[in-house]
């Protein structure tokens, strides 16, 4: 195991304080721009979640499946844009850390400096870009430390042992675990790649690790949870606010913060 | 313009896959390994004699190589220059793609792959992937934009008949962009069994450099030919189309060493070069039609398989240091083009290849006298149908 050596930033301190209290952590995604995507993020943050993911959306999300594709197509179509969503950042007064979501263009068309500095303005605090590995990251990663923006790594079932301990050298505030081969989207049972990946990173980083892409309920979210400190939810947070707005994902994030604190009835 | 040559060196890019500032490798994690993976074994691949005497033979044997060139004393006389086509159009599947898919479907199978994957604007990628599968044994899955399945009904069903599956595209734009999308989609799940097989000089590292390697044939045979037909000259000009601009890299790399002017022409609809800015998307940092904020956006050309909003990286960086200039021409234009060589030649163009003779047309004035050489990189059968619809008024 090796112990991180960078100073954790606002994210990081926060999972890794919840971590100690026994608490697993959970961090739900909202496409930014959708309709009702700023009451959305504040039902989430009163009903348990951790830390909260938002979307800005691109026209060509290569990582995503058909929900988060169409959430993208809808909120694009509604005119929203990098600017208007962090600007309307600013008004969500909610007491936990916010994470930005973004496609590499949007960063690199608006300017690594400009942009994570216009993250930090709105009171973001850290960053997920799905396709920057780490071999494209320097100039993002420096830009982002200057401005204290913590930049999320991921790391995939496809990755070589030899590449993990790199990828979680660069990561800040936490380890992305992706759950499976394939973009996000809701399935009917949690890949064994999930809790397989979840346990490769724990062996060897004392960062908290979260699993992402293909944890589709409470259920998953909690099996997730036996190894994992937490679980992002992306695809079936935002059907739910497509189909039944922002109260349903409040409701959503109550009952999979249940679950994930209920006890484990038994190790399988 | 005087054409400054390019060191064939400096063409090879480094550990980093870049082109000048262009290139790279911007794809999820997931994909990181296989990217490696791939660029290890086509590295190997090439080096090796057996994996090129292979591919050599099926280049010749089953695709029709060497292609050959055409003069065309008709247009020639008639526009002032002379005009030599490289006969691409001629190989087996009727354009330039079966080149590269010979070459990755082979590399696909030294890699124990099973399965490849295509995307495809026109169709005429997608029917030589499926060609290529059917020859090597392999299963194929071709994504294609739900609007170009509509207007290349044609090639759907050749692809089809071939055996491979077809899926509609229905995302964003619906055209080639968004079947490149569906394509890495399918990729990131599927990366321990497939292979994709990207269908031009695009996509992340080492896609636009071994694409460019697998179309060089193109440029070694037609330097080769035109000097055996030209007393021993170089042409003064070398024109192709660009969409995503495989069948140009393919020509210009046999040229870019030589004081030869080299063209790409792009569609007015999809000039990323000529219109864009430095973008990143497809696994790769290259020229961009976007918006302000980074959102790509539609192009629009009367060639499906010239309807992309970026190009290949290797374009970007010949544009960036003046070795190759990107014109573009409009779609009236372009119908002219695909007119003109078909009743002075005889020959019905693809109308992506229609948009360079529609360029040679118009710059004839300026270069009179001057030998050009175009890479007719694809048939117009494809597009007959839709033609059809388009000159009906005229040709009743």
């Amino acid at each position: 195991m090796k112990i991180a050596t960078h100073n954790p930033g606002a994210l990081e301190t926060r999972l890794r304080e919840s971590r100690k209290l026994g608490r697993k952590i959970l961090v739900p995604y909202i496409t930014g721009g959708l309709a009702g995507w700023l009451d959305a993020i504040r039902g989430a943050a009163a009903n348990g979640a951790d830390a909260i993911e938002v979307g800005i959306p691109f026209s060509d999300p290569v990582m995503d499946g058909p929900i988060i594709q169409m959430a993208s197509e809808k909120a694009l179509r509604d005119g929203a844009t990098p600017t208007s969503i962090l600007h309307e950042l600013r008004s969500v007064d909610v007491d936990v850390p916010l994470i930005v979501m973004c496609y590499y263009n949007t960063v690199f068309r608006a300017g690594h400096d400009r942009f994570a500095n216009s993250l930090r303005e709105s009171g973001v605090v850290a960053a997920i870009v799905p396709d920057l590995p780490l071999e494209e990251s320097a100039q993002w990663a420096v830009a982002a430390d200057k401005a204290l923006i913590e930049t999320v790594m991921l790391a995939a079932p496809t990755a070589p042992d030899e590449r993990l301990p790199r990828v979680i050298d660069r990561a800040r505030g936490f380890v992305y675990a992706v759950g499976l081969l394939g973009v996000t989207g809701e399935r009917t049972e949690l890949a064994t790649t999930a809790v397989a990946m979840a346990t490769r990173l724990k062996k060897i980083t004392d960062m908290p690790v979260l699993v992402g892409v293909g944890v589709s309920n409470a259920e998953q979210a909690k099996q997730a949870c036996s190894v994992a400190d937490g679980v992002i939810q992306g695809a079936s947070v935002v059907r739910r606010l497509l189909e039944d707005g922002a109260d349903s994902v409040a409701n959503y994030v109550a009952e999979v913060r249940a679950a994930i604190d209920s006890p484990v009835a038994s190790k399988r | 313009m005087n054409a400054k040559p390019v060191p064939s060196e400096l063409l090879t890019p480094g550990a980093d896959g870049r082109f000048g500032e262009f290139g790279g490798r911007f794809v999820p994690e997931t994909l990181v390994p296989a990217c490696e993976e791939l660029e290890r074994a086509f590295n190997e691949a090439w080096n090796d004699s057996i994996f090129r005497t292979e591919l050599d033979d099926l280049l010749r044997e089953y695709a029709g190589r060497p292609s050959i060139l055409t003069e065309c004393h008709n247009l020639g006389a008639q526009l002032g220059i002379r005009l030599i086509l490289k006969r691409e159009d001629l190989n087996h599947t009727g354009s330039h793609k079966i080149n590269s898919v010979l070459g990755q479907a082979l590399l696909a199978k030294r890699m124990g792959k099973k399965r490849i994957i295509a995307e495809t604007g026109a169709g005429q990628h997608g029917v030589a992937s499926a060609t290529a599968a059917a020859l090597l044994g392999l299963e194929c899955k071709v994504y294609m934009g739900a609007v170009d399945v509509e207007r290349q009904s044609l090639n759907v069903f050749r692809m089809k008949l071939l055996g491979a599956t077809v899926e509609a595209a229905n995302s964003g734009s619906r055209t080639l962009k968004d079947a490149v999308n569906e394509a890495m989609r399918d990729w990131v799940a599927s990366v321990e069994t497939s292979y994709y097989c990207i269908g031009s000089v695009m996509g992340p590292h080492p896609y636009p450099f071994m694409v460019r390697q697998f179309q060089s044939v193109i440029g070694k045979e037609a330097r080769k030919q035109f000097r055996e037909m030209c007393d021993g000259a170089d042409p003064n000009v070398v024109v192709a189309c660009v969409g995503g601009g495989s069948n140009a890299m393919g020509i210009f790399s046999g040229f870019v060493d030589a004081k030869t002017r080299l063209v790409g022409v792009e569609p007015a609809g999809g000039a990323a070069v000529g219109r864009g800015t430095p973008g990143v998307v497809h696994g790769m940092k290259s020229y961009l039609m976007q918006d302000e904020y980074g959102q790509v956006q539609e192009a629009h050309s009367i060639s499906a398989g010239l309807d992309y909003p970026g190009v290949g990286p290797e374009h970007s960086y010949l544009a960036s240091v003046g070795r190759a200039e990107y014109p573009s021409v409009n779609d009236q234009e372009v119908i002219e083009g695909f007119k003109l060589l078909a009743r002075t030649e005889g020959i019905i163009p693809a109308l992506e290849c229609a948009h360079a003779v529609a360029w040679i047309a118009k710059e004839a004035p300026k270069i009179q006298g001057q030998t050009v050489l175009m890479n007719l990189s694809g048939r117009g059968d494809k597009d007959v149908a839709q033609m059809m619809t388009i000159l009906s008024d005229e040709l009743n």
